[in-house]
């Protein structure tokens, strides 16, 4: 094929920024709203991590700390499982990773809407001050759990009913509207402002994981949305959408006929996507970080992306699953159950296929590296307790005991957050132009891996002897025996060791961005199109004056010939080697090294 | 290029990679088109589900319908009306007529804030008849529909008035005609939306 001239490709607008406020503050630049919201998310995250380890020293220690009450425990549990799933996983992934790897993988300067992309990142701040703004207010932060079921959520009795339901309610719709002009960006830009040659199937999965993660998103968060207005609702003004006829403190409350169920229903809708909101991207930028670092194409590309497109239509059909000992009609839970395994056939699609990307590979043990194969382990052993719990029967006795603790942790609190991890220490460099320390990053993962297996691990046993989730205290809980006790004593040990270690990790973002090795262009050689940029890190408009063009997929690894070993997508394949028999080399069905 | 055939190709295989290569995502329609249907497909969302929250909340013991004030009919008329004038706009504009689409933009544009007083002149006959949101279920939900869809016209009239001012400065004929155009699909969906709802909230 002879080479055709590239085609004319309006450019976009772009909003200069000259003085430091529109540079650093109010930017509109896809890589500093990127930044931003990291930044955010991972402060509020320490928030969290904090939350947790007093939730631990009440667990393993009971009694022992005077200012842990029942109260602030459940104010603990609460915030800790709100933060950490919405501000801190939702927003990282989508707001932090969405925004620099979306037009950098796309070859686009920026997002379609910059504009709306700044407000998006200002709007996530105000709801997370609002947010935080509840732990100052009297009565404290709602105490409800993370799933805020009504009645007890906006009851008397229940922590932080005065002020801390309504500043959760009124942030998490703050939050929702943020998030909606984040997401628009993204699915937007996606479509529309892909460069010339990069067809949807030459993505690199992690757009494709961050890209179906925002569609999720953006039908999901109106269920939560829609909840939400309705829980302010019988909290403010006394409606009764969700509140039953109830007698408090001897009293019949002024409420009636409404239905809690229907609020789980809701609550679920969203909830469960949600899940996979933060799991797609998970996958995809897995994906990437195995194939780079083991120099070799992904395994079953297409199935990849198919299995992803299938996993997120499957999400908004299991939602009851959650639900199964609401007194759900036993067809109903039927219905859930089948759905809910069904949705295991693409997930272990996916593990197969890291695995086979393994297989004969090149395997560097990079940081990177280190964090994928822990997320693969760590996701399949979350993943099959998925499987116990998702049939009606074996859920019934397990449902609100730590065995479910331990699941929901391990699949979508460890396993994603380690992907976190191991993504941060792959594009660091592209971020700062500088690499995390090794050494730092060795003890981290080490410690950090082996030690959540160390908190998670015993959990199931606790679960299994029916340990309940959520007390504040197992004291005169006779089928509790000591060793359980001891078990929580050894687990809160843990707990803190890799929370400590967590701030060690914080350290070597900071000490690295001024005193980490200089990476130079593409550490990594990568092939996708992010490291392609002429200036490493990116300037303002990522290409200089001309978009790059795209021929090819985004896995060139081990190609035979080829400089360095790898293709970059924008060189010509009339490049490698001259011929073309040399690019079947990269190939699936071609034999590997 | 169909969704099927885009999905399936082999992209680590040098076979199609030469047409590939002139792959261009659409530049037509504009960015902002496509923008506004996903929100829409996102109101959507929001809306289907008050309605099934609408429905499963009807079935319970405490329900008591709820009569409809008579000035609903003559909101919807006004709302319709409002449509129909964006409409014209926008088929104004396609034909490069610059009085025409700033009149019928006026029109749909003083409609629409005069349905919004009207919705809460509605409120106030509710109030005055002692339907409170808190007295009843259907009430509340009469509220919150109500209340949810002039939320999404009055952000539709903050686009509006950015359009009015654009066509007041004579801005670039072609951004005119592309912000009459968001504003008339913006307006014929938040139609519909009524329109579902309001046939919901009389039906039941």
């Amino acid at each position: 094929m002879d080479y055709v001239a590239p085609a004319e490709v309006e450019d976009l607008e772009l909003h200069d920024p000259d003085t430091f406020i529109t540079k650093y503050v109010w930017s509109q630049d896809h890589k500093v709203i990127a930044v931003q919201y990291s930044i955010i998310a991972i402060a509020v995250g320490l928030v969290a991590l904090v939350l947790s380890g007093l939730m631990r020293l009440q667990l393993g220690f009971p009694g022992m700390f005077e200012f842990i009450n029942p109260a602030t425990y459940l104010q603990f549990v609460t915030m800790h499982g709100m933060i950490m799933v919405i501000y801190l996983l939702t927003a990282l992934f989508l707001g932090g990773f969405g925004n620099y790897l979306i037009p950098l993988m796309c070859g686009a300067r920026d997002m379609v809407f910059p504009y709306m992309n700044m407000l998006s990142v200002w709007v996530y701040l105000l709801s997370v001050i609002i947010l935080m703004a509840s732990f100052f207010v009297p009565g404290g932060p709602t105490g409800a759990g993370w799933t805020l079921y009504p009645p007890q959520a906006i009851l008397q009795g229940t922590p932080g009913s005065d002020w801390g339901i309504i500043l959760m309610l009124v942030s998490l719709v703050v939050f929702i509207v943020a998030f909606t002009m984040g997401g628009l960006n993204y699915v937007t830009t996606v479509l529309q402002a892909r460069t010339r040659g990069m067809t949807l199937m030459r993505m690199p999965l992690s757009v494709w994981g961050i890209f179906i993660a925002t569609i999720l998103g953006l039908l999901a968060f109106p269920a939560l949305f829609v909840s939400g207005i309705m829980m302010l609702l019988d909290r403010v003004i006394g409606t009764s959408f969700f509140m039953p006829v109830i007698i408090s403190l001897g009293q019949q409350l002024d409420y009636g006929g409404g239905s809690p169920i229907l609020f789980q229903h809701l609550f679920w809708f969203f909830g469960h996507p949600e899940v996979y909101i933060v799991a797609l991207p998970a996958f995809g930028i897995v994906s990437d970080l195995l194939s780079v670092h083991a120099r070799r194409h992904i395994f079953g590309y297409r199935m990849m992306v198919w299995a992803i497109v299938i996993i997120g239509g499957l999400s908004f059909v299991v939602w009851a699953h959650h639900m199964y000992v609401s007194g759900m009609n036993p067809w109903f839970g039927f219905f859930f159950a089948t759905t809910t395994l069904i949705i295991a056939v693409p997930t272990a699609l996916k593990v197969y296929n890291w695995t086979l990307t393994l297989w004969k590979a090149n395997i560097n043990f990079t940081l990177p590296m280190l964090f994928a194969i822990g997320f693969i382990v760590t996701f399949v052993n979350g993943g099959i307790t998925g499987l116990f719990l998702g049939n009606v029967v074996v859920d019934v006795p397990l449902s609100d005991t730590m065995f479910v603790v331990a699941h929901f942790h391990m699949v979508m609190g460890v396993a994603p957050l380690l992907v976190i991890f191991g993504a941060i220490y792959h594009w660091y460099p592209l971020v700062t132009g500088r690499m995390l320390h090794e050494g730092m990053g060795k003890f981290h993962f080490w410690v950090t891996f082996l030690g959540t297996y160390a908190i998670y691990f015993p959990m199931h046993y606790l679960g299994f002897v029916g340990v309940p989730r959520r007390y504040y205290d197992y004291e005169g809980i006779e089928f509790i025996p000591q060793s359980a006790r001891d078990l929580n004593s050894a687990i809160t040990i843990a707990a803190l060791i890799v929370g400590v270690v967590q701030l060690l990790f914080i350290y070597n973002m900071i000490w690295s961005y001024f005193k980490g090795k200089k990476s130079g262009p593409n550490p990594w050689k990568a092939a996708s199109l992010e490291w392609q940029t002429p200036q490493t890190p990116p300037v303002h408009g990522n290409w200089g004056p001309n978009l790059p063009l795209v021929y090819r997929w985004a896995y060139d690894y081990a190609v035979p010939g080829a400089k360095d070993d790898f293709c970059p997508q924008n060189q010509p394949r009339s490049a490698d080697a001259g011929s073309s028999a040399m690019v079947a080399g990269s190939a699936p069905s071609a034999e590997d090294n | 290029m169909g969704i099927v055939k885009k999905l399936t190709a082999k992209s680590w295989s040098a076979e199609n990679s030469a047409s590939d290569d002139q792959h261009l995502s659409a530049i037509s329609p504009h960015s902002s088109k496509i923008g506004l249907r996903l929100f829409l497909a996102i109101v959507t969302s929001l809306f289907f589900l008050v309605v099934a929250a609408y429905k499963m909340r009807m079935d319970l013991a405490d329900w008591v319908p709820m009569p409809e004030p008579d000035l609903l009919w003559y909101n919807t008329v006004i709302l319709i009306a409002s449509s129909l004038a964006m409409e014209w706009a926008r088929r104004a504009a396609r034909r490069g007529q610059a009085q025409t689409v700033k009149l019928g933009m006026m029109i749909g544009g003083l409609l629409a804030i005069t349905f919004l007083v009207g919705q809460l002149v509605a409120w106030q006959e509710m109030a005055n008849l002692g339907f409170y949101a808190s007295s009843n279920p259907a009430n509340s939900f009469f509220y919150m529909i109500t209340g949810i869809h002039g939320l999404h016209i009055l952000g539709g009239v903050i686009a509006w008035t950015r359009s009015m001012a654009r066509i007041g400065r004579g801005d670039d004929e072609d951004k005119i005609k592309l912000g009459v155009d968001l504003c008339a699909t913006y307006w014929h969906f938040l139609l519909l939306v009524w329109l579902v709802m309001f046939a919901l909230m009389i039906s039941t």
